[in-house]
């Protein structure tokens, strides 16, 4: 405790009276439903067959769940499209705020770190509606694009496979920023005069980056990591406007797939155990999150 | 000093980055104001005759003004709500030592993470029984899992700041706790409370999971409404993107207003 702290004396319950309305809300809005969700895992609850009532059925679901191929098929693929779209993110994310770090051409680098906002603003379910339209087989900008190298037009949305990379071109766009601002901050921790001396022994910016300003980057990967998993787990606005999880089920991603299973199928039960699921996981990923990054703060 | 050579690929690299990160905005923008056979057009068209036909189309069919108004409504109160419950809260992390505090900060912080899908189940069969469904008050209060944490931690930090000296002063002074926090916290740290303030109407206004789960049509919000021009045959694409247009253009001059803390708000301090 600080000195400076210590002295300020409170009576026991003088921050319960803080925090009770914080508190008590998120019990109400977030944990109860939360609860409530888990209590439907274990019924069979069907919504558009209400007569059948609601009865509790053990584990079924989740056994139902655990066997359902398509469950474990969302899920690789969700972990695919992790895969695909992070280390392009990390690596045009570096290359990025490198740009920005360097000296020189001063008003031109403070516009295009400001226009890094934009993509990271950009309401996610318009990123998807623009994706439609800029993937567009018959007027897309995309076919134009690809056609300057020589590449004819495609059905983007289509074909599976290039459906997939059309969802991930967006994701890059719209994250690529969150990476490249990141590491920028990370880029601006090292000391001025280490930096400067290093760069006065040496020309290589690959051996700065390596010997100097990695460690300082570290930090901010593990973030990154970290969240944008999280992300990619929540990923459901942009994929549900651009392709509904199509064609077929190519860009189904795990929260896309348990809104269909919840809100085009009704099945609710199950829904709910995939749900709860998905809970279990983001809970470990969150844990991972504190232990790496508020190790201070616990301490 | 510099070899010439570098000094034009750095600067051709953030022309790059520059048009990397516009491009996509700029594109849905330019084809608000192209006429359909513009849009249509195969190559694309770049220059073209500007026209406001789209957003007269959206001025007349009134789904999309009231679903901004709507949009507007529900990020503003969710927002409000926010600050109110979540600065006290912040103020007693801020300051004080009490068991469990780390615990509380966690389950602050895990918010974060959690999938909408995960409330949305139950938050929908919940609200369906209570008759709350297409109702303001179901997605102010839904949308208070993600506001709540954010407003917590970016003030958290910022009341942290505020030097303790002042508040023992006062506390000398015989202030009450409440008036410390009323009169000191609150009033020094409102830069800290209006960028959280910000980022809880940005990302209130850009939600579409609750908000396509928990509406009908009496509140449907405005990424709702652009979604739902998504079906038929021939789509809208000028009413589309004008109404892209509207929904992305303020919160992108409210992210412009706090782009120095963006990070901040995306990572919830983990990063500064």
């Amino acid at each position: 405790m600080r000195p400076g702290a210590r002295s300020l004396a409170h009576g026991r319950w003088t921050p319960l009276w803080f925090l009770a309305p914080a508190v008590l809300t998120l019990l109400i809005v977030g944990i109860y439903p939360t609860i409530f969700a888990l209590v439907t895992s274990f019924r069979r609850y069907n919504i558009t067959r209400p007569r059948d009532g609601f009865p509790f059925v053990g584990f079924e679901n989740y056994r139902a769940v655990l066997s359902d191929q398509t469950f474990w098929d969302t899920l690789s693929r969700t972990a695919g499209f992790f895969l695909t779209v992070i280390p392009i993110q990390l690596a045009l994310g570096l290359v990025i705020a490198l740009l920005l770090h360097r000296p020189g051409w001063g008003f031109l680098r403070a516009l295009a770190r400001v226009s890094l906002v934009v993509p990271l603003a950009t309401t996610y379910a318009v990123v998807g509606l623009l994706g439609r339209l800029v993937f567009n087989r018959d007027f897309g900008v995309a076919n134009w694009f690809i056609g300057w190298f020589g590449f004819q037009p495609v059905d983007w949305l289509g074909s599976p496979s290039l459906a997939f990379a059309a969802i991930a071109t967006m994701d890059v766009w719209q994250w690529t920023p969150f990476c490249a601002l990141i590491f920028l901050s990370g880029l601006s921790m090292v000391p001025m005069e280490i930096e400067e001396a290093a760069r006065l022994e040496t020309r290589s910016p690959l051996a700065l980056l390596r010997h100097i300003q990695l460690p300082y980057l570290l930090p901010g990967l593990t973030a990154i990591l970290i969240l944008r998993s999280a992300d990619v787990l929540k990923l459901f606005d942009m994929v549900f406007t651009m392709t509904r999880g199509g064609p077929g089920a190519a860009t189904e991603l795990i929260s896309v797939y348990i809104q269909r299973v919840g809100f085009r199928i009704f099945d609710l039960g199950t829904a709910s155990a995939q749900a709860i699921l998905l809970l279990v996981l983001t809970i470990i990923l969150s844990r991972l999150y504190i232990r790496f990054l508020y190790r201070e703060i616990s301490a | 000093m510099r070899r010439p050579l570098g000094r034009g690929l750095h600067g051709l690299g953030l022309l790059l980055t520059l048009v990397f990160a516009l491009f996509p905005f700029y594109w849905m923008v330019s084809s608000s104001f192209k006429a359909q056979a513009d849009l249509l057009a195969s190559p694309p068209v770049w220059l073209f005759r500007p026209t406001l036909d789209h957003y007269a189309a959206i001025w007349a069919d009134q789904k999309v003004t009231t679903a901004v108004v709507n949009s507007l409504v529900v990020a503003s109160l969710t927002t409000l709500l926010a600050v109110v419950l979540g600065t006290p809260a912040a103020y007693a992390l801020a300051r004080f030592e009490f068991r469990g505090k780390a615990d509380l900060w966690f389950w602050f912080i895990s918010n974060r993470m959690i999938s909408p899908i995960v409330l949305a189940l139950p938050v929908y069969l919940l609200a369906r029984q209570a008759g709350l469904l297409d109702t303001y008050l179901v997605l102010v209060l839904i949308y208070l899992t993600f506001t709540l944490p954010i407003v917590v931690w970016i003030c958290t930090d910022q009341f942290r700041a505020i030097p303790p000296d002042l508040e023992q002063a006062a506390r000398l002074d015989g202030a009450r706790q409440f008036d410390v926090f009323w009169r000191i916290y609150l009033p020094l740290g409102a830069p800290g409370i209006a960028v959280s303030a910000i980022f809880s109407f940005i990302f209130s206004w850009n939600e579409l999971l609750y908000a396509l789960v928990l509406t009908r049509r009496d509140v449907q919000t405005a990424p709702v409404v652009a979604t739902s021009f998504m079906s038929g045959y021939e789509l809208p694409w000028g009413k589309i993107m004008a109404t892209g247009t509207l929904i992305v253009l303020p919160v992108t001059i409210f992210a412009l207003l706090v782009s120095r803390h963006m990070i901040r708000g995306l990572t919830m301090g983990a990063t500064k």
